[in-house]
């Protein structure tokens, strides 16, 4: 008997394999490159040596049911509900298979009776303390723990004695509630606050059945990741404000999307009953966001349900009031503007500014509607505060895991992750600590990478350019200053340096950036470049057409292949967006359209903006809530949001995801595609621009051969992972300009205009749970520059420019370079824009003590 | 009560440098924040996480691990009555009613002036001796209810001042080690020899030499 081996058994054809449930956390894809075989219940398996054991199983069809153990997280082995019996030669025994790395040989039996009775008993010791609540509990029905003790567990409990109570449930921060005794201790949330999201503020407290999750009091667990502790809690015990009693979960019906509240792309399902959409969940997308999400991206639908959503289109009145009329009038009206424009003045009278909001077939469907049925190139994704399209699409190499690949060097030149492109935050921590990526930041700012860089050069705004220079072709080639050790970590990676830039600073200008392009390429011919633009579709736009001069595909207008679908193009090459403004104030627009854009609240010369706005005769804003540009329109037509139009969008690497329609737009609300498509017919007749998005995704993906795989498989996108496109990488990069940066004089402080995830943007404001997280503007100023000034905690400052002035609260803080001022965008109290002119390359402040 | 003084700050930056990581600190600094209040404070965790560079919830959830730390005030003697089996069987719980009744507060409580805060604690190892009473961790052998009188007068008298200082107190005499008797502060992924290690091998080597 003894020596009859239990791996010789025959396979337990009675002993039924659990069906993984749908928590939407499956091990992570790997590649066999050390194969092993091992024997799991009979069934003889070739796995990765050293994969854990949990997620062999896993992967082979044998689930092992667990709490604490998540794929993305290490292993604790703090909640033994994985237990299973593992003979590696020295007989049976009962082991955490979360915990155990496999190796040849080993046999595994996941249904054994001992390891039944264990998972009985786990789950019984689990529930001694458990309130049982299940009826009123916000998780009943896709909870880990009522799953698997229904599968599992005791049918009975025994325990009798009084158990443990707390006050329930208690607020950890704004967003995220805690009911302590729901709490198994699994220490999920609590790893990924300090392991992933790097935000430790919550913490195991006290011990033994006393234990529980908690802050330290008055500091709650304000981290932009919070929403993802409460998606991974295997239990009730974390909840958030905007899902609480909601809905039950059986009454949600759930389809994949993407988020579109940035560049990131993260995928989410979209979780909606009668009609609302109640809840977003991060999926797993192994190449982006790894199941976490951003609180912004993931209470955003908060936005889209409220009651300010506009529901049908607008039109001013004799009064000069924005009045709700019929969508044919509506229509009509901004037809009939359009052509009397194109009339009077020519096409070039007509301007389309937005389209990185939309889906890629709205953006298309209103790139063919300006530039073949209006003839018009004065069309631009970006509001001036972006880069060249050329740059874009023609720099843009790098996806977010070469990015990530471990051992590479990263200059990062662009904005700051944690507030602009939090999930790329995420993805960078994971690199910079567990596989070596060493990360050289050049900037006029501490950013979120804080604590991640290898080493940080400061350069004050316009300044980059030269320490670059400075960098790859002065720098001492030793010596423990800054700038040599990270010349001689850039020395190091050699061709092989992963470079990101965008616009950190809303008051420096283009030119500085695509001067560090310049350098860098010239110095490091090998480069390559992630171009970390904030808004959502931008590139997608791009890519579509609305960029002056570029036809869709990314190709440049005057190579556009002809196509039926395109078969006239602008004689003129047109403006971007700061062209456009100027000529819109000095009178030279006469229909501005404004698609999902809000030059007011976004454009860095808010000046420039107010005039043109104000210029332009016929103002049309396409937007689903009325942001301030829209206010100031003549026409709005309500367009439909997230998750109510389907489509793909773009993120920053260039692939193409699906987003999906999950309920109906508010009122009469209609997608953008279908909003350009009733306009051309109504100026022309003769045009069908496309009867679907569907038909406008296939016609777009016939345009060039980067889409390929998306014209063969339209439906490729709606995976998880997407399909990678690179559309206009042959595209010419603009000229170097010749970047003058005017001497700064010790009186003035540089100006720098940087974003924060939560502000007072249209969207924010409309969502109850996010809406009170923005901060009060504040100058932030190096310690050494405010104290002279007299600056104490919340002395009001005034900050002169040539263009104008600002008074606002100032602080010390020394995140921030000596000689340089730091204001955040869009906050209530101080809009610093009013500071900036549209074409200077850096904007220097006097401060003073107001 | 209060952010550590500015003769434990320098003295918190002598431990800490003590250590690869500023974050084993942690534990030391508890005890340094305890010995100058007698109790572990809300300010006292925060300063101490700014000093290691840790999140204040990661040094409450350390501290409040410990039986030891004490995160609300307590009195300037910790009296603990020992309730578990071999102290029971010879009067320990008798003892503590006892106690409650002649300090006048309830298991848990500190008396009015500050002096005296009432514990029932589990086995301290003293069971030889039950039933047994620490009193800041000192123990007290064999106590009736008259020699636990005696104690509190003599402990409200001053008279033990010497042998049992004020709670928080680490140590009277705090050692200060030279730079090279430290072991050696290197982070566990590059360790490298000890200086004494280095100088005891060598002195092996030359005394090789010699014979
Ligand atoms: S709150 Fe949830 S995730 Fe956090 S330890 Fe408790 S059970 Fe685990
Ligand atoms: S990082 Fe961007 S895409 Fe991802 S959830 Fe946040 S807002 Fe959405
Ligand atoms: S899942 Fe393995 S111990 Fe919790
Ligand atoms: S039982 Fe009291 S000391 Fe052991």
């Amino acid at each position: 008997m003894s020596d009859a081996p239990k791996t010789t058994d025959a396979p337990k054809t009675d002993a039924p394999k659990t069906d993984a449930p749908n928590t939407g956390e499956s091990p992570k894809p790997i590649e066999i490159t050390d194969p092993v075989e091992i024997n799991v219940d009979g069934e003889q398996l070739t796995v990765q040596n050293g994969e854990l054991l949990i997620d062999a199983c896993e992967r082979n069809g044998t689930y092992i049911p667990r709490f604490c153990y998540h794929p993305r997280m290490n292993p604790v082995g703090m909640c033994r509900m994985c237990l299973v019996e593992v003979d590696s030669g020295r007989g049976p025994a009962l082991q955490p298979s979360c915990m155990i790395p496999v190796s040849a040989d080993m046999s595994v039996d996941t249904t054994s009776d001992a390891v039944a009775k264990v998972q009985d008993g786990v789950l019984e010791f689990l529930l001694a303390n458990h309130p049982l609540d299940c009826p009123v509990c916000d998780k009943g029905g896709e909870c880990p723990l009522q799953d698997q003790t229904y599968a599992y567990g005791p049918g009975e409990s025994r325990f009798v004695e009084e158990k443990r109570h707390y006050a329930k449930p208690i607020s950890l921060s704004e967003t995220v509630y805690m009911d302590r005794e729901r709490c198994i201790l699994c220490d999920r949330c609590t790893r990924f606050a300090d392991e992933v999201a790097g935000d430790p503020l919550i913490h195991f407290i006290n011990r033994g059945s006393s234990t529980e999750v908690n802050t330290f009091p008055d500091q709650p667990f304000s981290s932009y990741f919070s929403g993802n502790t409460v998606q991974i809690c295997p239990v009730g015990a974390l909840t958030a404000k905007p899902f609480r009693f909601k809905a039950r979960p059986w009454d949600l019906t759930v389809k994949e999307s993407t988020c579109t509240r940035c560049s990131v792309g993260c995928r989410i399902t979209v979780e909606s009953s009668r009609d609302e959409v109640l809840r977003y969940q991060g999926v797993d997308s192994d190449s982006v966001n790894w199941s976490w999400l951003c609180d912004k991206g993931r209470f955003g639908f908060e936005a889209y349900n409220s009651p300010q959503r506009l529901r049908e289109p607008l039109v001013r009145d004799a009064e000069g009031e924005l009045a709700p009329v019929r969508w044919s009038e509506a229509l009509g009206l901004a037809a009939d503007q359009i052509r009397r424009a194109i009339e009077s003045r020519g096409p070039a009278s007509v301007a389309v500014i937005g389209g990185a909001r939309s889906t890629n077939e709205g953006a298309y469907a209103w790139a063919k509607l300006a530039k073949t049925v209006i003839g018009t190139d004065n069309c631009d994704a970006q509001l001036g505060d972006g880069l060249p399209a050329e740059a874009v699409l023609g720099l843009s190499g790098l996806t977010i895991d070469e990015l990530c690949a471990p051992g590479g060097t990263v200059l990062w030149l662009g904005p700051d992750p944690l507030e602009e492109l939090p999930v790329l935050q995420l993805r960078l921590r994971h690199a910079v600590i567990n596989d070596g990526v060493r990360i050289v930041e050049v900037g006029s700012r501490v950013t979120g990478l804080r604590d991640l860089v290898a080493q940080r050069i400061a350069a004050r705004p316009g300044e980059t350019p030269g320490v670059l220079r400075q960098l790859f072709e002065t720098a001492p080639a030793s010596g423990d200053t800054g700038l040599a050790t990270a010349a001689a970590l850039l020395r190091e990676a050699g061709d092989d340096l992963r470079v990101v830039v965008g616009r950190p600073n809303l008051a420096e200008s283009e030119d500085v950036v695509l001067e560090s392009i310049s350098v860098l390429r010239s110095s490091v011919p090998g480069a390559r470049f992630m171009t970390a633009l904030g808004r959502a579709n931008v590139r997608g736009a791009i890519e579509a057409g609305l960029a002056p001069g570029l036809a869709p595909g990314g190709v440049s207008l005057s190579n556009a292949a002809v196509s039926d679908a395109w078969s006239t193009v602008p004689a003129e090459t047109g403006s971007g967006s700061a062209g456009i403004l100027e000529a819109a104030a000095a009178g030279r627009i006469d229909v501005l359209v404004l698609l999902g854009a809000d030059p007011i609240s976004d454009f860095p010369d808010r000046s420039l903006a107010r005039r043109a706005l104000a210029a332009t005769p016929t103002v049309i804003s396409v937007a689903p809530l009325l942001d301030a540009s829209a206010a100031e329109a003549r026409i709005v037509l309500a367009s439909a949001a997230f998750g109510e139009v389907d489509g793909t969008t773009t993120n920053l690497e260039g692939r193409v995801t699906a987003v999906t329609q999950k309920v109906n737009p508010p009122g009469t609300a209609r997608p953008d595609w279908s909003i350009a498509s009733e306009l051309a017919v109504r100026i022309d007749p003769a045009v069908e621009l496309g009867r679907s998005a569907a038909a406008l995704a296939e016609e777009m993906w016939s345009l060039s051969d980067a889409y390929a795989e998306l014209a063969e498989r339209p439906e490729s996108p709606s995976g998880p992972e997407g399909v990678l496109c690179s559309a206009g990488h042959a595209l010419e990069l603009p000229a170097t300009p010749d970047v003058e940066l005017p001497a700064p004089d010790s009186y003035s402080l540089r100006l720098v205009i940087a974003r924060k995830l939560y502000d007072g943007g249209t969207l924010l404001a409309a969502s109850d749970s996010s809406a009170g997280l923005a901060d009060d503007a504040v100058a932030l100023l190096n310690p050494a520059d405010a104290a002279p000034l007299g600056v104490q905690n919340a002395t009001r400052v005034k900050l002169t420019s040539a263009n104008g002035n600002v008074t606002l609260p100032a602080r010390a803080d020394d995140s921030v370079q000596r000689g340089v001022v730091v204001v955040h965008h869009n906050l209530a109290g101080a809009d610093a824009r009013s500071l900036v002119a549209a074409g200077d390359t850096v904007c220097d402040v006097r401060a003073e003590v107001a | 009560m209060a952010r550590l003084n500015a003769d434990n700050v320098a003295l918190a930056e002598r431990i800490i440098a003590r250590y690869p990581k500023p974050r084993s600190a942690l534990i030391p600094l508890c005890h340094l924040a305890q010995e100058q209040d007698g109790w572990l404070s809300e300010e006292a965790m925060a300063h101490i996480a700014e000093l290691i560079d840790c999140t204040p919830a990661q040094v409450l959830g350390t501290a409040s691990f410990y039986e030891m730390f004490k995160l609300h005030p307590v009195g300037r003697y910790c009296v603990n009555v020992c309730t578990n089996i071999s102290c029971q069987l010879l009067g320990g719980e008798e003892l503590l009613e006892h106690a409650e009744e002649t300090l006048g507060v309830r298991s848990g409580g500190t008396t009015e002036d500050g002096m005296f805060t009432l514990e029932d604690v589990e086995c301290v190892a003293a069971c030889t001796e039950a039933p047994a009473v620490q009193v800041n961790y000192r123990y007290f052998h064999r106590l009736d209810t008259e020699a636990f009188d005696e104690l509190i007068s003599a402990l409200r008298a001053g008279e033990l001042e010497d042998s049992v200082p004020p709670h928080g107190t680490l140590a009277k005499v705090r050692q200060e080690l030279d730079g090279d008797r430290v072991a050696n502060i290197t982070a566990p992924q590059d360790q490298s020899k000890p200086v004494w290690i280095e100088r005891a091998e060598a002195a092996a080597r030359s005394g090789g030499d010699d014979s």
